[in-house]
């Protein structure tokens, strides 16, 4: 990823209507309850719009929409599937920019990113499985000269899916291709806090697909998320979130025997061996920012690089340079192309991280940078800014265990390989894990030996369709992106076929 | 002199009342991870699966406080205290539709404290 800085360097808030409703069987529809919730901009506090306040009666209605269109959307062919999807890539790479600052303004990240990484992001993840369902085929077995067996993959029928609010735009691409590809209908619940570019979307791709194939329902955890996930006329809850609402999903799920997939969070350890200061170059400087790389997307991210491990006869070397480039983070207007770091995405989270730095600084741990909000003047005064946080201390205190989920990095250092990877693995979490060295067996063996689904190797934060990405311990279960990830929406039918004429002979 | 490791603030206790009045008995769960986790949760009692795996920190107004035991063991050096604030949490917890959301006020156990609960 580059990041292009465009010329027109200033934007603004943008427009929006008052009121927005969800989308079922293709239509725009008012929740049956007629009630909303105001949505607001972490940037200033400001409102944005009313979206649907939806309740069991809206679920019930999305899931009979997707009920009945699931026959027809299962038998459509791969060729016309791929053919909507693209469409839809097209669309919003047509409107990126308009897609870009509405996920700005309601998530609070600066535009730079969602410009150069959200949408972009989303824009491939379709695409991507657009492609792959052209060119992936069945199985065929001859089992005996007389016996084949053939493998279809046939699609599960109705789909849920919860998503988060940290890249609104990005997990709902995360979640709804895969799932359409497959030939599944799908009710997805966007986040409270995040409800826009979902319903944006849905504005620019209504007649793409046909009623009853995607539907949106907007609304509260625990008036529309969890009718949903409990839901008997689904066949799937796809869910990322944190461990609590997994493990609810989970039990409802288990009473309707549907299978889950579950991504809840981690503490991701970054681990710099010595040898990447053995030069003072283009890969050291990357190394540092891959250091700093805790701050994107303001720490907002499930594999958020939390835990630094740095060997110790580089520490005092490396850190001196880790946090200077921190401390030159533009933390600004986030609708300005040149800041770096945003806003929270609510006061709750903003509330919680500010208690996580009291705590760490309780347990005794040294403020390198940062440790404090963020006060910015004029508008933003009433948003929800944090500064980049830099704690040292070590990895039992909660700031090392705890997903902290603000832009706040614990370092701590280890002796040899065999500590740092003790220090990697000493977490209830195994999703992200970042390594780096110019060590040639490091590259590959300590990988390998941490307990994680993805481990990032002399780069971290990429997140490309085409690599498998799931977590390991209570990280959950499950893939999402690349094609192993189709496998979780579909049934598998074997058919057993005999070209033998002769009987069994037991009757 | 009783130890504790939870404690609630007056203005989450109205919070307890007011939930109460519309749910019925409910429990707190501490949970774990990605997005609004690191953040207490409350339903409805009976509606999460709780077992041997799951700590009673205390009770609150009533309300039992329980924490995964994995989890604990990070935590259990620290007092904690569930306070509200304005916002807008996702999850399943039950508050979310008024706005606000449980919040945990952390501490660390004074030595006395930490000798009688961790013993």
């Amino acid at each position: 990823m580059f990041i292009k800085i465009n010329k027109k360097m200033g934007y603004s808030k943008p427009k929006f209507k008052d009121k927005y409703e969800n989308f079922i069987n293709g239509k725009f529809v008012a929740p049956v309850g007629g009630q909303y919730f105001d949505n607001t901009s972490p940037i200033d506090n400001s409102l944005i719009a009313k979206y649907p306040r939806s309740q069991k009666e809206d679920v019930d209605n999305a899931v009979a929409a997707a009920n009945a269109a699931k026959d027809a959307w299962g038998n459509t062919s791969a060729a016309e599937r791929a053919g909507m999807l693209n469409k839809v890539a097209d669309i919003i790479e047509a409107n990126l920019e308009e897609f870009a600052l509405v996920e700005t303004c309601d998530n609070g990240k600066p535009i730079r990113e969602t410009l150069n990484a959200d949408i972009p992001l989303s824009v491939d993840h379709w695409r991507y499985f657009a492609a792959v369902i052209r060119a992936e085929e069945g199985t065929a077995t001859e089992l005996d000269a007389n016996t084949l067996s053939m493998n279809i993959k046939e699609p599960l029928g109705v789909v849920a899916q919860i998503i988060p609010w940290n890249f609104p735009l990005l997990m709902l691409s995360w979640k709804l291709p895969p799932a359409l590809a497959a030939g599944n209908c799908v009710i997805l619940k966007p986040a409270e806090q995040t409800p826009s570019t979902a319903t944006l979307l849905l504005e620019k791709i209504a007649e793409v697909f046909p009623p009853g194939v995607i539907n949106i329902i907007q609304g509260f955890g625990p008036e529309a998320g969890k009718p949903l996930a409990s839901h008997s006329g689904v066949a799937k809850v796809a869910f990322t979130g944190e461990t609590t609402t997994g493990q609810l999903i989970m039990q409802y799920a288990s009473k309707n025997l549907n299978p889950v997939t579950m991504e809840l969070g981690g503490k991701s350890p970054n681990i710099f061996f010595s040898s990447v200061m053995d030069e003072d170059e283009a890969f050291l400087d990357k190394a540092i920012e891959g250091a700093v790389l805790f701050a994107f997307n303001q720490g907002e991210v499930c594999t958020c690089p939390s835990r630094l491990l740095v060997q110790e006869d580089i520490y005092d070397a490396f850190m001196k340079r880790v946090v200077a480039r921190t401390k030159a983070i533009v933390q600004a207007n986030p609708y300005d192309s040149n800041t770096m770091v945003g806003a929270q995405a609510s006061n709750d989270q903003y509330e919680k991280i500010l208690s996580y730095i009291k705590i760490g600084k309780e347990e005794g741990a040294k403020v390198l940078t940062g440790g404090e909000a963020c006060k910015l003047d004029g508008e933003f005064a009433n948003g929800f800014y944090i500064q980049p946080t830099i704690l040292e201390g070590h990895n039992k205190m909660r700031i090392f265990q705890e997903e902290i989920f603000g832009p706040v990095l614990s370092v701590t250092k280890f002796k040899d390989e065999a500590e740092a990877l003790e220090i990697a693995n000493d977490t209830l979490y195994g999703l992200g894990a970042g390594v780096w060295t110019r060590d040639a067996h490091q590259l590959y063996q300590i990988p390998r030996a941490i307990k994680a689904g993805r481990v990032w190797v002399n780069c971290y934060h990429a997140y490309p369709a085409h690599a498998p990405f799931g977590g390991y311990k209570k990280s959950g279960f499950g893939r999402e992106n690349h094609l192993m990830m189709m496998n979780h929406y579909r049934q598998t039918k074997n058919m057993l076929i005999s070209y033998d004429k002769n009987k069994l002979g037991f009757f | 002199m009783e130890y504790k490791r939870v404690a609630i603030t007056d203005k989450a206790i109205e919070v307890l009342n007011q939930l109460r009045e519309k749910h019925g008995d409910l429990i707190f769960h501490q949970s774990g991870g990605c997005c609004d986790g690191s953040a207490p949760m409350i339903f409805e009692e009976g509606d999460m699966y709780l077992d041997d795996s799951d700590i009673l920190l205390g009770q609150l107004d009533g309300v039992n406080y329980y924490m995964n035991q994995d989890q604990f063991e990070y935590w259990k050096h620290t007092h904690l205290t569930v306070d509200i604030t304005e916002g807008r949490g996702s999850s399943f917890s039950l508050e979310i539709p008024l706005g606000i959301r449980f919040i945990i006020h952390s501490r660390l156990l004074t030595d006395e404290e930490n000798a009688e609960l961790n013993k």
